[in-house]
This record gives structure tokens, sequence and C-alpha cells, in this order.
């Protein structure tokens, strides 16, 4: 018997034939509408499509340039002065707003900078008069820089951090002045770490969906993606649905196609692996102040509106709300639904990763197979296709159906399923070393024993694996809980999790109560993704 | 784990589906509000029948189309009540609606009413309303709100889902006909927000954070007897005011339920259209036993009624909503 065994890839392959279907139930549902009403499809390339997809770029590029630029200035403030008191803490602190449900941070950015936010008093005055509040894109890009910002700092120090020490110490020895090591030292390490840092936040804010929907205030402020949710929310148009899906998915595909081409990471996960290198330059005195003046300004930017929403969250009559039964239906309903998808996640990417391995080990080639490839990457390709895509192909596909109706499994199923496809690039990521590791050390002998997959599974691949499943479990949980995307489309006042409950009190600007929601869900995701970081950690 | 996720599924779905009403109407949140009218029709004709009302609620009247041709044939509703005159011909080609069968002698609406599946509930005129404090010289046209340019911000709401939303988009096009694209595009800066429904864009309206909003000739007649001001006013446009009349009617799943037909009736007579006009804030369109509160007849009275009728309505609607887009999105 080879370690390959017909029971061994069945789980994999139905694993891929699952995301298969997801994506391919999406665009059936959406070739459908296309092929129902062709004409209309080819009239809704108007002139609303062209502004939202310039729109979309536009905006794109404002938040990058304003993520990445304070960004190279805040890391090389950070790296060069590795005294710096609080240092530990702005690094931690920068980690912090990827834990954060996009749609909690569009809720602190309101706290922080809206008409009533907690600055409106002191930035009134500087706009003469009442100040005029952020809807729009001003909102949209303090938002989207909250996000990115620490993310690309992240980025950029760990490029510095990579940088061989007996090159600084060369170069304190040439009594290089400041600006040479500048350029003859840091600026390669961070010049090519820049391109990969760029493009990713450029494509995490071109796809970027609940912020948009929440801080755009209008159709002159309006991605595709956020287009695409109103032609079926607000219209039910699948034409036009159609039509900004297919001009969406050409321009993901291009920046996906792009940022493969440079080398960039695919996904914003920041994990660090901060060396604590002995020997660095020491920076003049000038530098240092510089350096302070730096990192406090970026601290206060991203600190602010997490204190905004913990302040604002307390204030809200959380004992009123905590007593509400939407609350508690929308609560039960987003934990079901994130252990669902997590365990999902989990299973399917585990059923990946031995598919994969089996593959490998049975090639007597030096290229993989398309199988095995598929097994390795095919989870990150679902990036390509984002959560609102897929919603709303199955969407079309649900109304054709007649399955609109508040009380059917359609929904939750849906979400669940997304939800799990959504988080496994990240947890294949976590599990697939240690998975790969026990693999070696355990396969012959389990094979010799003679165990079924689900034996080997209960007594060996489980208790070997437990602390990376625990972090993938968690960090999947996490984005579950705080996801805004196919539930958008399919949620009712018969279906509705946190973020739903959250964006519907923020719709109706009851703001207080969103405020506390808001405060809720950022406590249960960062719980969450504590607990990864500490099993991920310790794994380590 | 696949039977772990239909369990779950199930529990979901079981949690979520509360026990069936009596009867089931669907309508816009302004309705269902604490402040709205829902409340009080719920308890008074709840008293009458002796059955449960349940209201649904989504953002506005043009979404609530959405929503019942969404659900198609299997609706949840009996009852949709929120849609207007200019979504009547689109509301009947859905072929979702039941005639209504019940006498219409207490209807009474500008023009008169002898549709058989739909029922007017109540009508007003569309308005810009303004807070006198801030606003010092409103519009006194719909050109000069148009063009204005630099002059006070305005919240509108979304003509894909709100009928005040679509109502701006036909007032235009009634005033400008082929140049509403230039009118849209001069007025677009002059948006502070696009609310999905009318209780969003209203809210920002009274909490100060639109010194204007889109709403109607009645509006000021809530802040006077409610909050005993006149601070908020409606700005009269010379070239007249879109008017709208609200309508209601029952789905064919209705037709089998003879509570709807009841309620119908109900709303026609004095024990629903005494509630209107203090509530919902928009003029009854049947019978009442008591007078309109004196504060309505301090309110602006329009200079001439525009309106489409629903087939010209019905014709265009996604054309016009479109040049709407395609100005607002630039």
């Amino acid at each position: 018997m080879t370690m390959t065994g017909a029971t061994g890839g069945l789980p994999g392959r139905a694993a891929l034939a699952l995301l298969g279907l997801i994506v391919g139930g999406a665009f059936a549902g959406l070739a459908l509408s296309a092929w129902r009403q062709g004409g209309d499809v080819a009239g809704a390339f108007d002139t609303y499509l062209w502004n939202a997809a310039r729109f979309t770029l536009w905006q794109a590029a404002l938040s990058t340039l304003l993520s990445v630029v304070p960004a190279l200035l805040l890391a090389r403030a950070l790296f060069l002065n590795p005294r710096l008191p609080g240092r530990g803490l702005v690094i931690g602190l920068f980690a912090l707003p990827l834990a954060i449900p996009s749609i909690v941070a569009a809720m602190a950015t309101l706290a922080l900078y809206g008409r009533a936010g907690l600055l409106a008093p002191w930035l009134g005055p500087l706009a003469g008069g009442s100040w005029p509040g952020v809807f729009g894109l001003s909102g949209i890009l303090l938002a989207h820089v909250f996000f990115n910002l620490p993310l690309a700092t992240r980025l950029f120090l760990e490029a510095l951090d990579a940088i061989p020490p007996d090159r600084w110490r060369l170069a304190a020895q040439l009594g290089m002045p400041a600006p040479s090591r500048f350029r003859l030292i840091e600026w390669p390490a961070l010049g090519a770490a820049l391109p990969g840092a760029a493009g990713l936040v450029f494509m995490l804010c071109a796809t970027s969906f609940a912020i948009v929907l929440t801080l755009g205030g209008g159709p002159g402020a309006s991605t595709l993606e956020v287009a695409i949710y109103q032609a079926l929310r607000f219209d039910f148009d699948p034409a036009r649905a159609a039509a900004l899906t297919l001009t969406q998915l050409a321009l993901t595909g291009l920046l996906v196609a792009g940022l493969m081409r440079i080398g960039a990471p695919l996904t914003g996960e920041a994990n660090l692996t901060l060396s604590r290198q002995s020997w660095r330059p020491a920076p003049s005195p000038f530098e240092r102040r510089l350096a302070m003046v730096v990192v406090l300004a970026g601290t206060a930017f991203v600190a602010g509106p997490i204190l905004a929403i913990a302040v604002a969250g307390l204030r809200a009559d959380l004992a009123r709300l905590a007593m509400e039964p939407d609350l508690h239906r929308a609560l039960a309903t987003s934990l079901v639904i994130a252990l669902a998808s997590a365990l999902l996640a989990l299973a399917l990417t585990l059923a990946l990763l031995r598919l994969r391995l089996d593959r490998e080990r049975s090639r007597r080639v030096p290229r993989p197979g398309w199988l095995e490839w598929l097994a390795g990457n095919g989870s990150a390709l679902i990036l390509l296709v984002p959560p609102v895509l897929v919603g709303a192909g199955w969407f079309i596909l649900a109304v054709e159906a007649g399955q609109v109706r508040h009380t059917n499994l359609f929904g939750p199923v849906l979400v669940v399923t997304v939800n799990a496809a959504m988080a496994m690039p990240f947890v294949m990521r976590l599990l697939r070393p240690a998975h790969d590791a026990a693999a070696e050390r355990h396969d012959r002998l389990a094979a010799n024993l003679g165990m079924s997959v689900w034996t080997r599974l209960r007594l060996v691949d489980l208790p070997a694996l437990k602390r990376p499943l625990v972090a993938g479990f968690a960090f999947a949980m996490a984005l579950s809980l705080g996801d805004l995307g196919v539930i958008a489309l399919f949620g009712s006042d018969d279906f509705e999790t946190l973020p739903w409950l959250l964006l519907a009190r923020m719709g109706s600007y009851r703001t207080a109560d969103a405020a506390g929601l808001a405060l809720i869900l950022a406590l249960l995701c960062l719980l969450l993704m504590m607990a990864a970081g500490r099993a991920g950690r310790q794994q380590a | 784990m696949r039977t772990f996720l239909l369990a779950a599924c199930s529990a979901l779905a079981l949690a979520g589906h509360a026990a069936a009403a009596d009867l089931t109407i669907y309508t816009y949140e302004g309705f269902t509000a604490d402040w709205g009218a829902g409340p009080a029709v719920e308890k008074a004709f709840e008293a009458e029948c002796g059955c449960d009302l349940e209201f649904v609620a989504v953002t506005d009247g043009v979404a609530l189309l959405n929503r019942v041709r969404l659900e198609g044939k299997a609706t949840g509703a009996d009852i949709v009540l929120g849609l207007d005159t200019n979504l009547m011909a689109d509301a009947r080609a859905t072929g979702l609606f039941a005639p209504h069968g019940i006498s219409l002698e207490n209807v009474d609406v500008p023009g008169g009413w002898s549709d058989d599946t739909f029922v007017p509930f109540d009508y007003g005129h569309f308005a810009v309303i303004y807070d006198s404090e801030t606003v010092k010289t409103p519009p006194t046209s719909l050109k000069q709100l148009m063009e204005g340019g630099n002059g006070p911000k305005i919240a509108i709401e979304d003509p894909r889902t709100s009928t005040p939303g679509l109502g701006l988009v036909l007032w235009v096009k009634k005033v400008y006909g082929d140049k509403a694209p230039e009118a849209w595009a001069k007025f677009s800066d002059r948006v502070l927000t696009v609310t999905p429904g009318w209780s969003e864009a209203y809210g920002l309206f009274t909490s100060g954070e639109a010194p204007m909003v889109l709403s109607y000739l009645t509006s000021p007649a809530y802040h006077i007897v409610a909050e005993g001001t006149d601070r908020y006013k409606a700005a009269a446009f010379e070239e007249g005011h879109y008017m709208q009349i609200e309508i209601a009617a029952r789905t064919v799943k209705g037709k089998d339920n003879p509570l709807a037909a009841k309620f119908l009736a109900f709303m026609t007579g004095p024990g629903f259209q005494d509630i209107i006009p203090e509530t919902n804030w928009m003029l009854p369109a049947g019978k009442t036993d008591k007078p309109l509160n004196e504060a309505f007849s301090k309110l602006v009275q329009p200079s001439q009624s525009l309106i489409f009728t629903p087939q010209e309505v019905s014709d265009h609607r996604k054309a016009w909503v479109d040049e709407w887009l395609a100005a607002m999105s630039r």
C-alpha cells in the first residue's frame, strides 16, 4: 500500500470541489443573469460604472500613498531608536488594527472625526464654525490609513531588521554620514520592500467593502463592490450587478497578477518576527528628536480611533444594550456561524494539506502536478474573488430559485462556507509547517500499523498539531465574527450577525448603540486574535 | 462535521423564526418607529379584530417593492403598506398583488381614486425642510436649490430605495425635462449625504448634522405639535411641489387571509386615518372623526401640485434614476 491510499486523497479532493463549487456557483449565477438579460448587461457598462471604477482606483491610490509614505518614516524612526521609551508598546499597538473588523474601524473613525466625534469640538473652530464631519472620501481615507499605516510600518520594519548587522558596522567604521547611510544601506532594503507593501495596501483598499459602505455617503464615493451590493440590495438589478462584477474581477485579477509578479504578500497579516539584533547605528540627537515626533504622531493616529471607540462604547447604554433580544440573537448567530466556519476552515485545510503532501510524495518529476499545486495554492486563489462577489452570484441564484425568504438555510450555509474559505489562506500558512513536519515523523509508523484516516487524525495528527490548530481556529473565528461580506447581501431581520446589527444601527444613525456594539465586537475579535497569537507563538 | 453544520444551521433558522402573526404587513421604517403610526395602528386594529398584527419594516418605500419582488410568491407579507403612485404600475406588473375587494367610498385624495388593487392611506407634497436658525436665506425655487452652488448642504434619499428620493428625481424631471442631468451635476456638490431611507435622512437633520433635508411640506407640523417650535420650516418652491399619494395593497398571499381585506377597509376609516396626521405627519386620505390639528393650517401650501402618471414613471423610472446615478457618482 502506498501512503497516498484512496481514502487519503478523497477529503482533499472533496475540499477542492467545495471551493470550486463556491466560486463556480457564484459565476453560474452571474452567467445566468448575463444570459437572461444580455443586452442590459452590455448597457450597464455606463457612466455610473466607470465613475465607480475610477473612484475605486483613486481612493485606493490615495490610501496607499497616505499609508506607505508615513510608514517609511515611522519604520525608520522605530528601527533606528531601539531604546525609544514605549517602543515595544507602539509595535504591539500597530498589530491591533489587523485584529479589528473593518466595520468597527469605520465606526471608530466616526467616533473620533465625525461631526459629533470626540475631536469635533477642537476641529470645529479650525474649520471656521462647526465641524463638517468626514462623509465621503475623507472618512474612507482616514479609515484605510488607520488600517494600513501600521501594516506597512511593520512590513518595512521587518525589511530593515533583515539588513545584516555588519553593514551597519561597516558604515560606522567608514564614518558614513547619515544621508549616504540612508542611500546605501537603508534605502535598498526599504525600496525592495516598497512595491510589495504598496501593492498589498492598494489591493486591500481597492477591495475594501464595509468601510466604503458605511463612510461613503452616496454614489459620489462608491466603489465597485459597494455598487454591486447596492445594485442587488437596492434595485435588484442583476444586469448591472453582473457588469460591475466583471469589472471588479478584471481589476482584482490584474492586481493579483501584478502582486504575484513583484512577489508581494497577498494577505494583510504581518507576523512580525523582530530579531533582537545587537548593533545599530547611533542616531544623532536631532534624529532622535525627529524620531520621537514621528513615532508620537503615528501612535496618536493609530491609538486615536481605538481610544475613541472605547470611550464612545463605554458611554453607550451598555446595560440596556446587553438586555436587548436583538443583541442576544445576533451574538448567538455570530458565534454559531464563526464556530462552524472555523471548524470548516480547519477541516478543509487539513484535507488539502494531506492531499498536497501525498501528491508531492508520489510524484517522480520535479515539478508539482496540477492537483498538488491546487491543493497548495487553491485556497489563496479565493482572494481573487472578494466575498461580496461570491455573495452576489449566489444571491442571484437564490432569487432565481425563489429562495430569498427569511426562514431558509441558504443564507446561513453560504455565510459559513464563504467565511471558512476566506480564512483558509491564513489557516493554511499557520498549519502547513507543523502538518508537514508531523507527517514526516509519523506517516511510516501509521501506515505500518494500518491506521485508518480517522484513527490517525484522532491519535496522531490532532495531538501533534494542537497549537497551530488552536491558533488557526481562533484566527478563523475572529475573521468570521467580524465579517461583513456575504451577510450584507443575505442578512435580514431574521438572520442577523453582530456586524450586520452594527451596520443597521449605524445606518439608522443610532450612533450610541452602534458604538456600544462596535466595542463588544472589537473585544471579542481582539480576544480571539490574542489567543491565536499566543498559540501561534508557543508553537514556534 | 456536516451533521454539526446542519444542526447548527437548523438551530439558527429556528431561533430566527418567530411565531407567525395572524396578519403580516410589510412597511417602511418611518412607519414602525416608536413615534410613528405603526404602534397606534397596531393597537387600534388588534382591538377591533382580536388578532395579532405584525409589522415588518424595510428602509423605505422603493426597497419595500424590491423586497416583495425578491420574495416573489413565497412572500411573508399579507399586505404591503407604503408604496406610492410612482411605483404603482411597476408593483401591478409583478402580478404579486391582488384586487382589494373593498368599498372606496371613504377614500379622499386630490384627483379622486378608483383603482381596483391599490388603496391610498395618506398623501403629501415633497419639500425641502430647513433649520431657520442656520439657514437664513432658504431656496425659493427648485432652480435655486439645484443651481445654488455653495449654499447650505442637504441630506437626500436614494431613489433606488426611497420614495422621497424617487420623488425628487421626478420633481426635477418635471421642472427640467431633458436638462435634468446638468441640474443634477450642479446639485451634487450640495449633497451632504445620500441615505437609503427617509428616516435616516430626517434623523441627520434633527440631530443638527444636515441643515436641510428632503422631506414633506407637512413635516414642520411635527416640530410645532410635538416640540412646540416653528424653527424648522418648509421652503416654498415657485415651480410647485411634487405630490405623493402613499398606497397599500394586499398580496396574492393576503388574498387568502380575510384579515387583509378587513385591514384595508379599516385603513380608509377614522380608526386609522385619525392616527396618520400626528404620527406619520402626512395628510389623511380617508374618513376622519377628528379635525386636523391647527398646526397644519400654518403650513406652506403648494402653489401647484406636480405629478406624473404611474405609467409614465414606470416607463422611465430606470432611465431617470440612471441619469441621477451617473451625475451623482461624478
